[in-house]
């Protein structure tokens, strides 16, 4: 996957950098972050979302009245009280199997999202910081996946692996889906990089592992955080659909998996729509909890791009409208473009 | 000048490197499927051509990997990309030609729409500044870019193709039809493409509505936009000759490389509604375990999206005074 109008601009501005100085103390910052999420209207209805999902990933055994892979029912019923979704040609439970296939997606995206942000971070920060020859390797792999299209090369992959199962998923997307984290970081770290308390780090003779991990890293919370959320976003629809085209292990209990079995049995012309529908609605919903979490980070550390009679309201923020779309050096947000899908 | 020279080094190594790509994952894969493939051609095609697929696989065991690789980039230069599995004896490359028309023509054009109505409607939303579009489009927008193109796709099928029933949700024309420049053709082949390319449209439009959107709200507090409202000059052609001229730049060079895009962009939206375009093409050699075909449509890929970011950076460079000084 590549972003265009992204990967070829020259380095973000310091928005971040100039919000959050480093001489807040650190406790502060988890308590920043929660009452971002609270205040900022996208950040809250994204989050109830995510934690909707990772309650029925949890506990899917006390809300689904049946189990995924029971055949026990009338195949194709119509909605009722015992079945809410009705049920698939198989005879199974559409509702529990939603609620069942939550966990499998909700842990592709976690896991995706965790791995490649740590690449990301890894590199991004390494390649700032190391300058010279690292910075220039580091720097043209990042650049090189960053256009190479990727879902054709995962499905590429995939073919040669067939039938990709949890595991495989994760790595390879987790493998192919760093690059753009890891290009906002390192800008982020070129920016930081000759500031003045990074310097007295430098000076009271710090090491380097100390300085960026607990000098640089911080300052960069959010951004870390958003990229976080990029990563499982992609992943999340990613997923969904290597499983959905067949590419991915048939027996998944998933909602890519589910799509698979209703595209095969033409579930839209046999009157069992909501089997290839609901699947795909929960995919979209929780594509739309990482996205608007994401988009709220990006109001957060971009005054200028928050809604104006918020702004307004909030005055405690030091934010008269004023201001906000006079001082802004903003930087088009770090919104991510989906192409290749 | 040296920014163009750099960034077509750049390309020249990506085109590298994924071509190299393409020569080493059927090499990493542990039991290569592609030589069970390898198995059924043979005896079925000649020398040359069996020859080109082996070098292409791996398959041939008294060949170093060095001369294998150096024959693989011979052939790849030289077009030669082997026979197809599922159309023999067609070669890859007449069968990838008659994708793209399909692909290019759907995708094409939904893309350049996408472009010219986002660009708007950011221009606009950002310029009335909490009025209703701005206040509701971003949100909207930010919830359909997580909705999977593929689902868009199938809810459409269901509601126009099955339950109204109103438009065709299969293929790209009637089979019955005789392709040619008649009109009944054209008519038909416009009314199959309704149903992806609406579906391409409604998910690819928020990404230019947003980016546009925070453009022109950051280029609104620039001091010549401010200057320009001071002289007076009516809202309108500080909208449009200072605001929209200024935030275009990026997104301008982003279209530029979304056209690269195109051939990939929507494979599983051409999945769903059966077009046969270069993505269903690719899932279907997918599904027929067709590796030559397969492997030849993701070097198009490639190559497709590499161009294009090329002639983004160019653009850019023709665009912006400001990336000619970055050396």
């Amino acid at each position: 996957m590549a972003f265009p109008g992204v990967a070829l601009q020259p380095a973000p501005p310091e928005t971040q950098a100039a919000e959050q100085t480093p001489s807040r103390r650190r406790g502060q910052r988890g308590g920043n972050l929660w009452r971002a999420i609270r205040h900022n209207r996208k950040a809250t209805a994204g989050a109830i979302l995510l934690l909707f999902f990772v309650v029925l990933a949890i506990l899917p055994g006390q809300v689904a009245p049946y189990s995924y892979t029971s055949t026990a029912f009338k195949p194709a019923l119509q909605p009722s009280a015992a079945h809410w979704l009705g049920t698939t040609a198989l005879g199974q439970d559409i509702f529990s199997q939603l609620v069942y296939g939550t966990r499998e997606s909700l842990i592709i995206a976690l896991a995706v999202g965790g791995l490649s942000t740590v690449i990301a971070v890894i590199i991004g920060v390494s390649a700032a910081y190391l300058r010279g020859v690292t910075d220039g390797v580091l720097s043209l792999i990042t650049d090189v996946l960053l256009v190479i299209p990727t879902f054709p090369l995962i499905i590429l992959i995939a073919a040669y692996v067939r039938s990709a199962g949890l595991v495989t998923i994760i790595i390879v997307l987790g493998l192919l889906g760093w690059s753009y984290g890891a290009r906002q970081l390192r800008s982020q770290v070129l920016s930081l990089r000759d500031r003045d308390f990074l310097e007295s780090a430098r000076v009271r003779g710090e090491r380097r592992s100390y300085i960026i991990i607990f000098e640089i890293l911080p300052t960069m919370t959010s951004l870390i955080v958003a990229s976080f959320l990029g990563a499982a976003l992609y992943a999340v629809l990613a997923a969904a659909g290597l499983q959905f085209v067949g590419l991915g292990d048939p027996n998944a209990q998933s909602w890519g998996t589910m799509l698979y079995w209703a595209e095969n049995s033409e579930a839209l012309g046999a009157g069992m729509p909501l089997w290839a529908i609901m699947p795909g609605v929960c995919v979209a919903l929780l594509g739309a909890a990482f996205a608007l979490l994401n988009y709220a980070f990006d109001e957060i550390s971009n005054p200028a791009l928050r809604p104006v009679r918020k702004a307004m309201r909030a005055g405690r923020g030091g934010l008269d409208p004023g201001t906000v779309l006079e001082g802004s050096d903003a930087e088009p947000s770090r919104h991510r473009e989906r192409r290749d899908r | 000048m040296r920014f163009i020279l750099r960034r077509t080094g750049f390309f020249l190594f990506t085109l590298w490197a994924a071509v190299t790509m393409n020569f080493v994952i059927p090499r990493l894969m542990p039991g290569n499927p592609a030589l069970a493939m390898m198995a059924r051609y043979k005896g079925h095609i000649n020398g040359q051509a069996l020859k080109a697929l082996e070098i292409l696989f791996g398959v041939k065991t008294h060949e170093n990997l060095v001369s294998e690789y150096s024959q693989y980039l011979a052939n790849i230069f030289q077009g030669r990309f082997g026979i197809s599995y599922t159309f023999f004896p067609d070669t890859v490359s007449h069968e990838v030609l008659q994708a793209i028309p399909w692909t290019l023509g759907l995708v094409g054009v939904t893309t350049v729409l996408a472009f010219i109505l986002g660009t708007l409607i950011g221009l606009v939303s950002a310029w009335r500044r909490g009025g209703a579009l701005d206040s509701m489009l971003p949100p909207i927008f930010v919830i359909t870019s997580a909705f999977p193109y593929f689902w868009i796709a199938l809810l459409c099928v269901w509601l126009f193709g099955i339950k109204l029933n109103w438009l065709p949700e299969f293929g790209a024309y009637n089979i019955t039809d005789t392709p040619g420049w008649q009109w009944s053709f054209i008519s038909d082949v416009l009314v199959h493409s309704i149903l992806p390319a609406a579906t391409i449209l409604i998910t690819s439009i928020g990404g230019w509505i947003l980016t546009m959107r925070n453009n022109v709200i950051s280029v609104l507090g620039e001091d010549y936009v401010r200057m320009a409202r001071a002289k007076g000059l009516k809202p309108w052609t500080v909208m449009w000759g200072y605001a929209g001229r200024n935030a275009i730049l990026p997104n301008l060079t982003g279209f530029a490389m979304s056209l690269g895009f195109v051939v990939s962009g929507a494979i599983l939206v051409e999945y769903v509604f059966n077009y046969p375009g270069v993505g269903w093409m690719l899932l279907d050699a997918v599904s027929n375990e067709d590796y030559p075909l397969m492997q030849a449509l993701f070097l198009l890929i490639t190559v497709a999206v590499l161009v294009a970011v090329l002639l983004s950076d160019i653009l850019t460079a023709l665009l912006d005074a400001r990336t000619r000084d970055l050396a």
